[in-house]
C-alpha cells in the first residue's frame, strides 16, 4: 500500500509537469454548430434510443429540474462535481459544439475549449462508441430545447481540483480506442458487449475502483458502489441464488422488477426506466452479454433453480423457521420488528391483490456481501420513477430506531439466507442516515 | 404491559407486542383520528408521528415504540382550539369525505416542525406517500402553505417582543 502510494505520488507530480502541454487547443474554432432544423429526423430518434442506454439523463438533469440542464451534485471521494449542461443554449450549454467537438469529449474527454473533462463523465467507457452512434446522439442532445443555465462550481480538493492533474489519470487509466468485435461470438454478444463495456458505461458502477478513482480492469463487472449503494458483481461472483438468465435480465433492464431476483432500486431505478424506452433488440443483446459474463464454470441445472425457489417461498411462509436475532445494544429482538413491520406483505400469503413481493430469500439485496442496500431499502423504501408505474414499499425510518433496523437486518440475513452474517449492519445504518438528512 | 408516551401521557397498553400501534389507539385508547385505508403502508390514512417523523401507524408494532415521542391528531389541538394545521385545513376545507385529512395533516405538521418555509416543490414531494380518493389534493396543498404561513407569522410576533 505505502509502496504504491509513493509511486502514485511520484508519478502524479511528475506528469503534472507536462500536463499543461497535454491539454489540447480548440479543433476548427470557426466551424459553427449545424441548425436544429438540419437534424435527420431518424438520426435524432435513433439518438433518443442510444441516450436511454447511456443514462445521459439521470446525471445531466437535477431532481425537478429540465432535462439535461445539468446542475446535480455528485459527490466523489476527491469532493463534489456538478454535472453539466448539455442542453443547446449557446452560453450556458452545448450549443456551439459542433459535431466534432461531440465526438472528441466522449472519445477523448476533451471539452470544446480543449481542457480536460473529469471522468465522473466516463469517457473511458464512452471511448469505445463508434463514431455513428455518437453522432447519433449528438443529433439527439442539438435539438432538446435548449435551458439557460448557469451551473454550480465544483468543489474539489487539491490535486483534484487542478484540471491538469487529469492528464495523469488518464495516463493511468484510459485506454482510448472504439470497441473491437470477438468474431468467435454471436453478432448479438458483440452488441451487449459493445454496449455493456461503451455507451452502457456499466462498469462506471458495477467495477470496483482504485485509491485514485479508477476502474480494477481484473475486477471488471466484479462488483462495485454508486451513491452509497452497493453495485452487485455481474460476473460469476454474482450473489443471486437463482441464476440469472437472458431473459430474466432482459424483464429486470426492460420492467425494473424480475420476481425470482428483485427490484432495480436506488441508482438502478432511473437506469430500468430509461431502458424502458431503449431499442428492445439493444437491450437483449445487453441481456445475453451480461448472462454470459455471469455464467458459473459448472452451470446449475435448472433442477437446482427450482429447488431454491421452493426453499425460499417455504421461508417466506414457515413461521416455525423463525430465528432469533438479538441484539444486545438495544435488546430488540429483530423477529418481531419483522412480525410487526414487516410480515403484513411478506408473510404467509398475499396480503392483498396489490402486493406480490418477491421472496426474501430471492433477492439480491438480502444475499449480497454488505448490509447496504437492504438497510437503503429498509430505511427508504422502494417508489417507483416519477410518472411510472412499480413496485411501492414504505421506507421505515420513522418507524425504526437504528437498533432495530439492525436487529431486522441481521434476522432478514439468518431467516431467508444461509450466508455469513453481515456485521457491518451498525456503521452503514449510521451512514446511511446521515445521508438520508442531508439530502431529503 | 408495554407503556406508549402519546400526545405527552403515558398509558399502559396490555396487548401482544405485535399489534400494530393503529390498533391500539383506536381500540384501546379510542384516539379514532388515525384511520385504518390499506393495512400495507400504501395510502397514509393511519400517519402520525413518532420522534417527530411522519410514520405508517399501521406498519408500526407497539414492541419497537416504548420511550418514544408519538403524537396524534388529537394532539395538536381541540375543537375549541384547534392547531395551525387544523385551522388552515378548515378555513381551505380541504376535506371532502374526510377520511386521509388525519393522516394528511400529520405528515405535514412533521414536515413544518421540521423546515417551517418548505417550497412548493418540497411540500409536494414531503405530502407523496398520503392519498386523497376524493381528489382534494390542491386544497390540502394551500392548507398546508397556509398553516406555515401562520405559523412563521406568530413564530416572528413572538420573537419580536424580546429583540426590542
Amino acid at each position: 500500500m505505502n509502496l504504491r502510494m509513493i509511486l502514485a505520488g511520484s508519478m502524479l507530480l511528475g506528469v503534472l509537469a507536462l500536463a499543461g502541454s497535454i491539454d489540447r487547443p480548440l479543433v476548427a474554432a470557426a466551424a459553427e454548430a449545424p441548425e436544429r432544423a438540419s437534424f435527420d429526423a431518424a438520426l435524432v430518434a435513433k439518438g433518443a434510443e442510444l441516450a436511454a442506454i447511456g443514462n445521459c439523463r439521470s446525471c445531466h438533469t437535477q431532481p425537478g429540474g429540465a432535462p439535461f440542464a445539468g446542475g446535480l451534485p455528485l459527490s466523489t471521494p476527491f469532493g463534489t462535481i456538478h454535472s453539466t449542461n448539455i442542453t443547446p443554449d449557446p452560453d450556458t450549454g452545448i450549443g456551439r459544439w459542433t459535431g466534432e467537438d461531440f465526438l472528441r469529449a466522449m472519445h477523448e474527454g476533451v471539452d470544446r475549449a480543449g481542457r480536460h473533462l473529469y471522468p465522473a463523465f466516463p469517457y473511458d467507457h464512452f471511448t469505445r462508441m463508434s463514431a455513428l452512434d455518437v453522432a447519433a446522439i449528438y443529433a439527439f442532445i442539438m435539438t432538446r430545447d435548449p435551458i439557460r443555465a448557469e451551473v454550480p462550481a465544483n468543489r474539489l480538493r487539491l490535486p483534484a481540483g487542478f484540471r491538469p492533474a487529469i492528464a495523469v489519470w488518464k495516463a493511468l487509466y484510459f485506454e482510448p480506442g472504439e470497441y473491437r468485435p470477438d468474431a468467435s461470438r454471436s453478432a448479438t454478444w458483440n452488441r451487449g458487449a459493445y454496449l455493456v463495456e461503451g455507451l452502457a458505461h456499466c462498469g462506471a458502477c458495477h467495477t470496483p475502483r482504485s485509491a485514485l478513482g479508477g476502474e480494477i480492469k481484473r475486477q471488471d463487472l466484479g462488483g462495485g458502489e454508486a451513491e452509497r449503494w452497493h453495485a452487485s458483481s455481474l460476473t460469476e461472483t454474482s450473489p443471486a441464488p437463482v441464476p440469472w438468465s437472458a431473459d430474466a435480465l432482459y424483464d429486470y433492464l426492460r420492467r425494473g422488477h424480475e420476481q425470482r431476483h428483485g427490484i432495480a432500486a436506488g441508482p438502478m431505478a432511473p437506469v430500468a426506466h430509461n431502458l424502458s424506452g431503449a431499442a428492445e433488440d439493444d437491450v437483449r443483446a445487453i441481456a445475453v452479454y451480461v448472462a454470459s459474463r455471469m455464467q458459473r464454470p459448472a452451470s446449475a441445472p435448472a433442477a437446482a433453480a427450482d429447488a431454491v425457489i421452493a426453499s425460499a417461498r417455504e421461508r417466506e411462509t414457515d413461521a416455525a423457521s423463525r430465528v432469533t436475532s438479538k441484539n444486545a445494544a438495544s435488546a430488540v429482538d429483530g423477529a418481531d420488528v419483522f412480525a410487526g413491520a414487516c410480515a403484513g406483505c411478506h408473510g404467509a400469503g398475499p396480503a392483498s391483490p396489490s402486493a406480490a413481493p418477491v421472496a426474501l430469500g430471492l433477492t439480491t439485496s438480502v444475499n449480497a456481501p454488505d448490509s447496504r442496500n437492504a438497510i437503503h431499502i429498509v430505511l427508504e423504501g422502494l417508489w417507483p420513477e416519477p410518472g411510472a408505474k412499480g413496485a411501492l414499499m414504505p421506507g421505515f425510518a420513522g418507524e425504526l430506531t437504528d437498533g432495530q433496523v439492525i436487529a431486522l437486518i441481521d434476522y432478514l440475513r439468518a431467516r431467508f439466507t444461509d450466508r455469513p452474517a453481515w456485521t457491518d449492519a451498525p456503521e452503514r445504518v449510521k451512514e446511511i442516515r446521515q445521508a438520508m438528512q442531508s439530502e431529503p | 404491559m408495554i407503556e406508549l408516551n402519546i400526545n405527552g401521557r403515558t398509558h399502559a397498553i396490555d396487548a401482544d407486542p405485535n399489534t400494530p400501534l393503529l390498533y391500539v389507539l383506536r381500540d384501546h385508547l379510542a384516539l379514532s383520528g388515525a384511520k385504518f385505508g390499506c393495512g400495507l403502508g400504501q395510502c397514509g390514512a393511519c400517519t402520525v408521528m413518532v420522534d417527530g417523523q411522519a410514520t405508517f401507524s399501521c406498519l408500526t408494532p407497539i414492541s419497537v415504540l416504548p420511550g418514544r415521542r408519538i403524537k396524534t391528531v388529537e394532539g395538536l389541538g381541540t375543537i375549541e382550539q384547534p392547531g395551525p394545521l387544523q385551522r388552515a385545513f378548515i378555513d381551505e376545507q380541504a376535506a371532502q369525505c374526510g377520511y386521509c385529512i388525519a393522516g394528511m395533516i400529520m405528515r405535514a405538521q412533521a414536515l413544518l416542525e421540521k423546515n417551517p418555509s418548505p417550497s412548493e416543490a418540497e411540500i409536494r414531494r414531503h405530502m407523496m406517500p398520503n392519498l386523497c380518493r376524493c381528489g382534494t389534493h390542491m386544497r390540502i396543498l394551500r392548507a398546508v402553505r397556509r398553516a406555515a404561513e401562520r405559523m412563521r407569522v406568530a413564530a416572528a410576533h413572538e420573537a419580536k417582543p424580546s429583540d426590542s
